[in-house]
């Protein structure tokens, strides 16, 4: 099957730092794809450079057949893809209901009715507190809030960047159980994550980065199974 | 009765100061920016409608409008050329290109418009009725008082219920998460300077009407005086902005009629140090709690 995304032999540089050092991977239509590796791998780069945030030296992005990488940051969302970013990042001093909204800045407004419905749907928690500003919220139902606001642009490709990070066990479960419904829902996902545990046990593939460089690939179950990995990344 | 015209005089001042302060303040809390060429727009608004009317004969009312395009084209046109290239640069180097900006445009309007003072026509000069001037009263001062509330209420209107307005909000908390939605940060960005620059068009005719002469350094005590106001009422905050510019203006007044007309603009000084030792972030500067 054609893939939704592909990416091929990126380089992005922090200045004189080679952070991404030619990684190529791709993501087909309906997969959880994950990205796992200790801090520091090149996995938020990856992403926020998909995103247009950054950019690659060389290599190309290509998205639905369109190449990605000229493409300004701002226009990224229309085409499809939305990034639930890294720490979350919604608007502490705005509303959850605006914060939704402006998922949806791209979108027609007569179609936001609708979007906030289902994602209300999705988490319903969101729809009790829409008017409360989205800083009293909790880390948990700030990550909620940051997937739901990446909902209402309607993606094709959604991807997350570390959406269990600084939560508590159950908070965690949570979410990954939310990742599992909206994939059933029909979603793809592109999932960074350093629970990589749970990470490939939602996963229909993944890649493994270190120091920029993808060093194993494979279906989750192959990637949980595989002693180095188990070594390196799950604890033994 | 002489109190209260103290007070009228106190609020009517305070309310150019809000406005101009409404500027530094949309401008900073998107840009991140202190634009001190600001208070010179308004000096500009003041010479166009000064043309406009003088040279022109145009109705007062059209005089205001024009004032207000040409500034409006004005901020942006700054914005473009002077702060935009300096996007990912130091604050401190944008800071030195908003005081040349500021140079630029006295020392322009010098060339124009020459150093001799114009004396200007108040354009909001009419009869009051007897009880409202007999508490000293203009009608400019009304005038303006109800130009800044009408002004204050329309953008907290746009800032909180329009697309723009919010999309504005979300630039100025994350422009990176803004970007992410799809919102163009630089056209933004643009958009302050506009709405920032038509303000300051207006409070430069409502303070040509009030003090009636127009020189090319204008702008440059007003506009700090109304930064200081920003600052006073917590810097970014829309709200902040009003209050720390009226009461600014009082504090003004008050200290010229009862204390000494000289030490007035150090007074008004002094109050916002003691504020902000007192409370750093301004009267209204937010203070959100993060949960992470």
């Amino acid at each position: 099957m054609e893939p939704i995304l592909s990416v091929e032999n990126i380089n992005v540089y922090y200045g004189s730092i080679h952070a991404i050092k030619g990684i190529s991977f791709d993501v087909r239509q309906g997969e959880i794809v994950t990205l796992i590796g200790a801090n520091g791998a090149g996995k938020s780069t990856t992403l926020n450079t998909i995103s247009g945030l950054l950019r690659s030296r060389t290599g190309s992005i290509t998205f639905q057949g369109e190449k990605l990488g000229h493409v300004p940051a701002h226009k990224i969302v229309s085409k499809g893809l939305a990034l639930v970013p890294e720490g979350r990042r919604v608007f502490l001093q705005m509303t959850v209901e605006e914060n939704l909204e402006m998922g949806a800045f791209t979108q027609n407004s007569s179609t936001i009715p609708e979007s906030l419905e289902q994602v209300y749907t999705q988490f319903p928690r969101l729809k009790e507190r829409r008017r409360q500003i989205a800083g009293t919220l909790s880390g948990g139902e700030q990550q909620m809030l940051a997937m739901g606001r990446a909902l209402m642009s309607r993606p094709k490709l959604m991807m997350l960047d570390e959406p269990s990070m600084g939560l508590a066990p159950i908070l965690v479960e949570q979410i990954f159980e939310i990742i599992r419904s909206l994939h059933a829902a029909g979603s793809t996902i592109l999932l960074v994550e350093q629970n990589a545990q749970a990470a490939l046990s939602v996963a229909s593939r993944g890649y493994v980065l270190e120091t920029g460089r993808i060093v194993t690939s494979g279906t989750g179950k192959e990637l949980l199974a595989s002693p180095d990995i188990k070594k390196a990344y799950l604890g033994g | 009765m002489v109190f209260f015209s103290y007070v009228i005089s106190g609020i009517s001042l305070g309310s150019v100061y809000a406005i101009i302060a409404l500027g530094y303040t949309m401008v900073y809390g998107i840009a991140k920016m202190l634009n001190f060429a600001h208070g010179d727009v308004i000096m500009v608004g003041g010479y166009i409608s000064f043309c406009a009317i003088s040279y022109l004969s145009l109705p007062p009312l059209v005089a205001v409008l024009l004032a207000m395009a040409v500034c409006t084209v004005l901020g942006v046109v700054i914005e473009g050329l002077a702060y935009r290239p300096l996007r990912q640069a130091g604050s401190l180097a944008v800071l030195i290109t908003a005081i040349g900006v500021s140079y630029f445009l006295q020392n322009a309007a010098q060339l124009i418009w020459g150093v001799t003072p114009k004396i200007y026509t108040s354009v909001a000069s009419f009869p009051l009725p007897e009880g409202l001037s007999s508490l000293g009263l203009t009608s400019e001062a009304l005038v303006t008082i109800v130009s800044c509330i009408v002004i204050m209420l329309a953008l907290t209107a746009f800032v909180n219920r329009t697309k723009m307005g919010k999309a504005m909000r979300a630039c100025s908390e994350d422009k990176g998460a803004a970007q992410l939605m799809g919102i163009n940060v630089n056209q933004a960005i643009s958009m302050t300077f506009a709405i920032g620059s038509a303000l300051a068009a207006i409070a430069g005719v409502l303070l040509c009407s009030s003090y009636t002469t127009l020189f090319p350094t204008t702008g440059s005590m007003p506009g700090i005086k109304a930064f200081t106001a920003a600052v006073f009422g917590g810097i970014g905050s829309i709200p902040g902005a009003f209050v720390g510019g009226l009461l600014l203006g009082i504090i003004e007044s008050m200290a010229k009629a009862y204390i000494s007309t000289d030490l007035a603009n150090a007074i008004v000084f002094a109050v916002l140090i003691v504020v902000l030792l007192v409370k750093p972030t301004g009267l209204l500067g937010r203070y959100v709690p993060e949960k992470v």
